[in-house]
C-alpha cells in the first residue's frame, strides 16, 4: 500500500508555505482564548448554546471501577439527561473497549452514539500490535467512535513518522468507526508542537482531534482548544477535509462550556457548532448544564436535588 | 607675513573632509596694530560657511548617524579617549592658537586645554554605562519582558560659544557624540582656528567622516538657517541673548525638535564640573520602550 | 442505523443576545461648574456646552467653559495650595495617591459606565481597560512619593517638584490620560490645573469625587472644562510652570511655538502613523490578533495605533485572508453592550474626519474594504476599513487618521520594511511580529519609535514608558521615566 505523506515529512512545493496554524506565539494565542471568557451569554441564546453544549456532550466513565450496571446508569442518562423533554441527549458515551458492548446494547436504536477509548489508553506505552488490537475490538463490539491516543513516547524522541503511521493504522483498524485522535497536549509542552501533532493526526486521517486523556495533570484549557481550532481550519484549507475538535479533562462548568462555544464560533463560524465537529469529553459538566439551563428558564438557582445523578 | 611661516587655510570640515565654503567667500580675522596709524594686522582669513554648505552638511551627519549610533558603546569611548589623547599631544599648539588668536591669556589657554582634555576624558567613559544608568527594566503587570533604552536621537545643530572656544566646543561636543548622535556645529568665526584644528583631531581619531561638522562663519547669517533646518532632531544652543534663545526654540516647533540651552557662562564655569553631566547627554537621547512576550 | 440527533445540524447563524450594562448605577447632574480651588464655582463666561452620548447623540450634560479669568483663578489657586502639597511628607501623600487609586477600583463599574457613555468606547475596553489602568497608574506613583531621589540619578541632589502644572488630555482616553497626567505630577508635589477635552469631560469631573474622598487639598488639581482657547488660556498663563500636552500634532507644535523662550517646561504626547511590521516567519493567527488590536482598539483611535501594516509579500495574501476572516467576527455596536468590539466614533467632527479620509484614499487609488456593518440611525459610526493598494506618498499612508481605518503595504526585505516604517515625521510606535529573536532586536534598534512592540501591540502598564520620537512628540509618561518631566533638582 503506498502511503500518503505528511508535509511536515516531506513538503511538497505548493506546501513551502507552512499553514500558519504550525507557529503560536503563547501569550498572545491565551490573550485571544481569555477575551472571548467575557462574551456574556444572554436570553434565548444562552438557551440553545447550553442545548447546544449538552448535544456535544460525550458523557465519559473511564474508571477502574467501572461495572456493567454503572456503565448501563450512564447510558440511561446519556439518553435522558433530565425529566424535561426539552433537554437533548447527549453525544455519545465513552468507555473502555470492555464495556462497549453493554453501552452499544442499551444505545441501540438512539440517537446517542457508543464512543471507546483505546490503543492502549490512557498512555499507549504497550506494543502497536497491542494496541491494534484494541482498536480493533472496540469497534468489533459496536463502537461508533473510537479515542485513540497518539504516541507521546514516539512524538517527543522526535519519530513523528512513526506517529504519522500508527495513526494511519488506528484509523484503518477502526474501519466505520469515526477516530478520535487524543494528542495529550498536557504532556507536549508547547503549543508548537500541539499545532504539529494536530496537524499530524489530521493528515493522517483523524476524524477529530482531541485535547487530553483526563488521566494527566494538565488537560483541556481554551488556548489548547483554540490553537487546535487553528489546525482544523488550517487543515480544512489545505486538504478539504473538515475535522471535528474534542475538547477533554476538567471541564466542569457551564461557563467554561459556553467559552469553548465562543471560541469556536468566533475562530470558525456557526457552522462548527455541532456535535459532528466539536465535543466536550466530560461527567460532571452534564448536570450544570442542566442547572444552568434550568435557571435561565425559571430564572431560579437550583438546589443540588434539582439535577439528577447518573 | 613673514617666509619663515606657512600660510595655513582654515576651511570647512564637513563630511571627513575640509572643503572651502561653495560660497567662495571667507572672512578675516584682525588684530589691531599697535600702532593705529598702521592697518589691523590679518591673523587668518576663515571660511564663511552658507546656508548650502549647511545643507550639506547636515546630509553628511544623516548619512553617518546610523553606524555610529549603532557602533559598539565602548567604540565610541575609545575614539572619544582618542581625542583626548591628540589634544593632550597637541596642547601646546591649542594654548598658542588661543593665545595668538586674542581668544584668552596664556594662564587660563593652559587650563582650558587640560580641563577639555579631562573633559573628553568624562564623557568617554560614559558611553557604555549610559543604558544601564538611563534605561530600565520594567516590571510590568503581565506576561511580558519589557524594557527601556537610551538610543541617539538624531542629528543635533550645536551652537558653541566663542569663548571659551575649545572648552565649549568640547563641552557640546562630547555629550552629543557620546549617546550616539551626529552633529552639525555653527563655529563663531572667531573661534574658527581653534575648531578647525580640533576637526584635525576628529579627522586622525576615527570619528567617522560627517558625524561631527564644522561651519564657521557668522550667527547672524547662519543661526536662523540652522533653526529652521527640519533635518535636526534637536537643538544645543549656548546664548544668553532671549533673541536667540527665541528664534531658535520657536523654530524648534515646526518639527517637535527638542534640546538643551545653557548660558554663555564665564571661563571659570565651563572649567567647572556644572557645564558637564548626565543631563548634558540625556537631553539628545531618546528612551525607547520594547515589549515582548514571555510564554511557552 | 442510528436516528439523527436532534441537534446534529449546526445552526446557519448565530449571535450573542444584547447585553447591555445597566447605566442607572452612574449619576450624572445636568450641569458641571468648574473645580477650582476645592469648589465648584460658576464660570467667568457664563457660558456652558453640551457632552454627549455619541452612539446616540443624546446630550448627557452641560459643562462650563472656562475663560481667562477662570483660568487665572485656577492657577492662583493652584499657586497657593503648592507649598503645603510640596512639603508635605512624601509618605503622606503617598496614602491619598493610593487612596485615589483604591476608590477608583472600587467605583471601577461606574466609572467604565460613565467612559463608555460620554467617550463611545465599547465597555468591555473601558472595564478591562481604562479604568483599571487608570487605577494601577496611581497605585504605581503612590509608591514613588517618598522614593522620588532614587528617581534622579544625580548624586548629591534632592528632589524637588516643577511648581505648577498646566495638563490638557485628549477624548479618546479621558480618565485614563487623566490619570497619567494627574498621577506623576501628584506624586511629585506638583499642583495642578487638568483640562480635559470638551466632548469628553465627565469622568474628569467624577474624579473630584474620588479626589476629594481621598484627601487631596483644596487647589491641588483643578479642573477647568473648555475647549481650544480655554487650553490656549492655560498654556498662555504667566503662572504656570510646566504644561504638559496629550493631542494632535498640529496643536503641539502651536504650543511649542508659544511657550518658545518663555522657559516654561513642556512635554508632548502627540500623533502618530504607527508601522507594524508582519514577517513571513511570524505566528500570523496572533500576529492577526495584534493588527485588530493595534487599528481597532478604541475605533482607531488611539495615537499610537499601528495604523500602516506593511506584510511581507510572501505571506501577504495569507495574512489577508485570515484578517479579512477576522474582522467579520469584530462586532461593531452600542458601546454599552458587553459584547461589542467597537463602538462608536467620538464625536460628529472625528466622524468627518475619518470619512474624508476614507473619500481621500479612494480619489488616490487606494482600493477600500469595509467589513459588513448597518449602522444606526443615530450616532457616529464607521466600521473596520482597511485601505489595499497604498502607496508611500498617500495622504491615508502619511497623515494620522485617528480611526479603525488600516493601510496595507508589502515589503521585500527586513531592509525595505525599516525603511518604510520610518518614513514617517511620526514616530510614536512601532510592531514586529517574527519568530525570530535576532531579528527582532535588530528591527526594534532600527525602528524610529518611543515603544516598539514585538510579537504584541498596544499594551500599556503604568510601569512602562511611553512616548514619542520626532513630532510625535517628547517626554515620557509611565515608569521612572515619567516622574522625570515632574521633578526639579535642588
Amino acid at each position: 500500500m503506498t502511503r500518503k505523506t505528511s508535509i511536515l515529512l516531506n513538503p511538497s512545493e505548493r506546501d513551502l508555505l507552512m499553514p500558519p496554524c504550525l507557529l503560536v506565539d503563547a501569550v498572545g494565542l491565551e490573550a485571544r482564548a481569555a477575551e472571548l471568557r467575557k462574551r456574556s451569554w444572554k436570553k434565548e441564546v444562552k438557551l440553545e448554546a447550553i442545548e447546544r453544549a449538552i448535544s456535544m456532550t460525550d458523557l465519559t466513565t473511564l474508571e477502574g471501577a467501572d461495572t456493567p450496571g454503572r456503565v448501563e446508569r450512564l447510558c440511561q442518562k446519556a439518553l435522558r439527561p433530565d425529566p424535561n423533554p426539552d433537554i437533548p441527549p447527549v453525544a455519545a458515551v465513552c468507555v473502555y473497549p470492555n464495556l462497549v458492548a453493554t453501552a452499544a446494547r442499551v444505545l441501540e436504536g438512539s440517537p446517542v452514539e457508543v464512543a471507546s477509548v483505546a490503543s492502549g489508553f490512557p498512555a499507549g506505552q504497550v506494543p502497536l500490535p497491542l494496541r491494534l488490537e484494541d482498536t480493533k475490538m472496540a469497534a468489533e463490539n459496536g463502537a461508533d467512535e473510537i479515542d485513540v491516543v497518539i504516541s507521546r513516547s514516539a512524538f517527543l524522541s522526535g519519530r513523528l513518522e512513526q506517529v504519522f503511521e500508527e495513526v494511519q493504522a488506528f484509523k484503518e483498524a477502526a474501519g466505520p468507526a469515526r477516530l478520535k485522535v487524543i494528542l495529550e497536549t498536557g504532556e507536549l509542552g508547547t503549543f508548537d508542537r500541539i499545532a504539529k501533532a494536530g496537524w499530524l493526526a489530521c493528515e493522517a486521517g483523524a476524524d477529530f482531534i482531541k485535547t487530553s486523556t483526563g488521566k494527566v495533570k494538565i488537560n483541556a484549557t481554551p488556548a489548547t482548544a483554540l490553537c487546535m481550532l487553528h489546525v482544523v481550519r488550517d487543515f480544512e484549507a489545505h486538504s478539504g477535509r473538515v475535522v471535528g475538535v474534542k475538547v477533554a479533562g476538567g471541564i466542569r462548568k457551564s461557563k467554561e462550556a459556553l467559552h469553548y462555544l465562543a471560541l469556536v464560533l468566533e475562530t470558525l463560524g456557526p457552522s462548527r457548532l455541532t456535535n459532528r465537529l466539536f465535543r466536550f469529553g466530560a461527567s460532571s459538566l452534564l448536570n450544570d448544564l442542566i442547572r444552568q439551563w434550568k435557571k435561565q428558564k425559571t430564572g431560579r438557582y437550583m438546589g443540588p436535588d434539582d439535577v439528577c445523578l447518573d | 607675513m613673514s617666509a619663515d611661516h606657512i600660510h595655513k587655510t582654515y576651511k570647512l570640515y564637513l563630511g571627513g573632509g575640509f572643503p572651502r565654503s561653495e560660497s567662495g567667500r571667507s572672512l578675516k580675522i584682525e588684530k589691531a596694530s599697535r600702532s593705529a596709524s598702521r592697518p589691523p594686522q590679518i591673523l587668518a582669513q576663515i571660511a564663511r560657511a552658507s546656508r548650502k554648505d549647511l545643507r550639506q552638511a547636515v546630509e553628511a551627519a544623516q548619512g553617518a548617524l546610523g553606524p555610529w549610533a549603532r557602533a559598539r558603546p565602548m567604540l565610541r569611548g575609545q575614539i572619544l579617549h582618542r581625542m583626548a589623547e591628540m589634544l593632550d599631544a597637541r596642547g601646546q599648539e591649542f594654548e598658542d592658537l588661543l593665545v595668538g588668536f586674542g581668544l584668552s591669556d596664556r594662564r587660563q589657554a593652559r587650563l582650558e586645554v587640560e580641563v577639555s582634555c579631562d573633559r573628553l576624558l568624562w564623557y568617554a567613559g560614559w558611553s557604555d554605562k549610559l543604558g544601564q544608568v538611563l534605561g530600565a527594566v520594567n516590571p510590568v503587570s503581565g506576561p511580558f519582558f519589557d524594557f527601556s533604552q537610551p538610543e541617539a536621537m538624531g542629528v543635533v545643530a550645536v551652537y558653541p560659544t566663542e569663548r571659551p572656544a575649545l572648552l565649549s566646543l568640547v563641552s557640546t561636543l562630547a555629550p552629543v557624540l557620546v549617546g550616539g548622535n551626529s552633529s552639525v556645529f555653527l563655529i563663531p568665526y572667531e573661534a574658527g582656528p581653534v575648531a578647525i584644528t580640533f576637526a584635525e583631531i576628529l579627522a586622525t581619531s576615527d570619528v567617522p567622516g560627517g558625524v561631527c561638522n564644522f561651519l564657521t562663519g557668522t550667527r547672524d547669517e547662519l543661526l536662523t538657517h540652522f533653526a529652521m533646518h527640519r533635518g535636526f532632531s534637536a537643538n544645543f544652543l549656548v546664548s544668553d541673548d532671549p533673541r536667540e534663545q527665541k528664534l531658535v526654540s520657536y523654530e524648534a516647533a515646526d518639527h517637535v525638535k527638542r534640546g538643551k540651552m545653557v548660558p554663555q557662562g564665564t571661563p571659570a564655569l565651563w572649567r567647572s564640573n556644572a557645564c558637564q553631566g548626565l543631563d548634558w547627554i540625556s537631553p539628545f537621547l531618546e528612551i525607547k520602550t520594547t515589549w515582548h512576550p514571555i510564554g511557552l | 442505523m442510528r436516528p439523527t440527533h436532534p441537534l446534529a445540524d449546526a445552526p446557519k447563524t448565530f449571535d450573542y443576545a444584547p447585553s447591555l450594562e445597566d447605566r442607572s448605577i452612574v449619576e450624572i447632574k445636568d450641569r458641571y461648574r468648574l473645580y477650582i480651588g476645592g469648589e465648584w464655582v460658576a464660570p467667568s463666561t457664563r457660558q456652558y456646552f453640551p457632552t454627549q452620548d455619541p452612539s446616540t447623540e443624546e446630550t448627557l450634560s452641560e459643562v462650563a467653559k472656562a475663560g481667562p479669568r477662570d483660568i487665572d483663578r485656577a492657577v492662583r489657586a493652584a499657586r497657593r495650595a503648592l507649598p503645603g502639597w510640596a512639603q508635605m511628607k512624601g509618605s503622606a501623600r503617598a496614602r491619598i495617591l493610593f487612596a485615589i487609586s483604591r476608590i477608583l477600583q472600587e467605583r471601577a463599574r461606574e466609572f467604565a459606565i460613565l467612559e463608555t457613555l460620554d467617550n463611545g468606547k465599547p465597555i468591555r475596553e473601558s472595564r478591562d481597560i481604562d479604568v483599571p489602568l487608570s487605577a494601577a497608574h496611581f497605585f504605581y506613583y503612590a509608591g514613588w512619593t517618598d522614593k522620588l531621589d532614587y528617581a534622579l540619578r544625580e548624586p548629591g541632589h534632592r528632589a524637588a517638584p516643577v511648581g505648577v502644572c498646566g495638563q490638557i488630555i485628549p477624548w479618546n482616553f479621558p480618565l485614563l490620560m487623566a490619570a497619567w497626567k494627574l498621577a506623576p505630577a501628584l506624586a511629585c508635589g506638583n499642583t495642578v490645573v487638568l483640562k480635559p477635552a470638551e466632548t469628553s469631560p465627565l469622568s474628569s469631573l467624577l474624579l473630584v469625587e474620588v479626589l476629594e474622598e481621598a484627601g487631596v487639598p483644596p487647589g491641588v488639581v483643578n479642573i477647568v472644562t473648555g475647549a481650544g482657547e480655554t487650553g490656549a488660556a492655560l498654556v498662555a498663563h504667566e503662572g504656570v510652570d510646566k504644561i504638559a500636552f496629550t493631542g494632535s500634532t498640529e496643536v503641539g507644535k502651536a504650543i511649542q511655538a508659544k511657550l518658545a523662550g518663555s522657559g516654561k517646561r513642556l512635554t508632548l504626547e502627540l500623533g502618530g502613523k504607527g508601522a507594524h511590521l508582519i514577517f513571513e516567519d511570524a505566528p500570523l493567527d496572533q500576529a492577526v490578533e495584534g493588527i485588530v488590536r493595534g487599528i481597532f482598539f478604541n475605533q482607531g483611535q488611539v495615537c499610537c495605533a499601528g495604523s500602516r501594516l506593511l506584510v511581507e509579500e510572501s505571506v501577504e495574501a495569507k495574512v489577508m485572508e485570515l484578517l479579512k476572516n477576522r474582522l467579520s467576527t469584530l462586532r461593531v455596536g452600542p458601546p454599552l453592550d458587553k459584547n461589542t468590539d467597537l463602538g462608536a466614533i467620538h464625536s460628529k467632527e472625528q466622524m468627518g474626519r475619518v470619512r474624508s479620509y476614507l473619500q481621500a484614499g479612494q480619489d488616490e487609488g487606494a482600493v477600500l474594504w469595509q467589513a459588513f456593518f448597518e449602522a444606526p440611525k443615530k450616532g457616529f459610526w464607521c466600521p473596520p476599513c482597511l485601505f489595499t493598494n497604498v502607496t508611500p506618498s498617500m495622504k491615508i499612508a502619511r497623515e494620522e487618521i485617528f480611526g479603525p481605518v488600516l493601510t496595507i503595504q508589502s515589503f521585500r526585505t527586513p531592509q525595505e520594511a525599516v525603511a518604510l516604517a520610518n518614513n514617517s515625521n511620526y514616530g510614536l510606535s512601532a510592531g514586529v511580529w517574527t519568530d525570530k529573536g535576532s531579528k527582532i532586536f535588530a528591527l526594534s534598534q532600527q525602528l524610529q519609535a518611543g515603544v516598539v512592540w514585538a510579537n504584541t501591540f498596544n499594551q500599556f502598564d503604568p510601569a512602562s514608558p511611553f512616548g514619542g520620537y520626532k513630532e510625535s512628540g517628547f517626554g515620557r509618561e509611565g515608569g521612572l521615566h515619567g516622574l522625570l518631566p515632574y521633578l526639579a533638582q535642588r
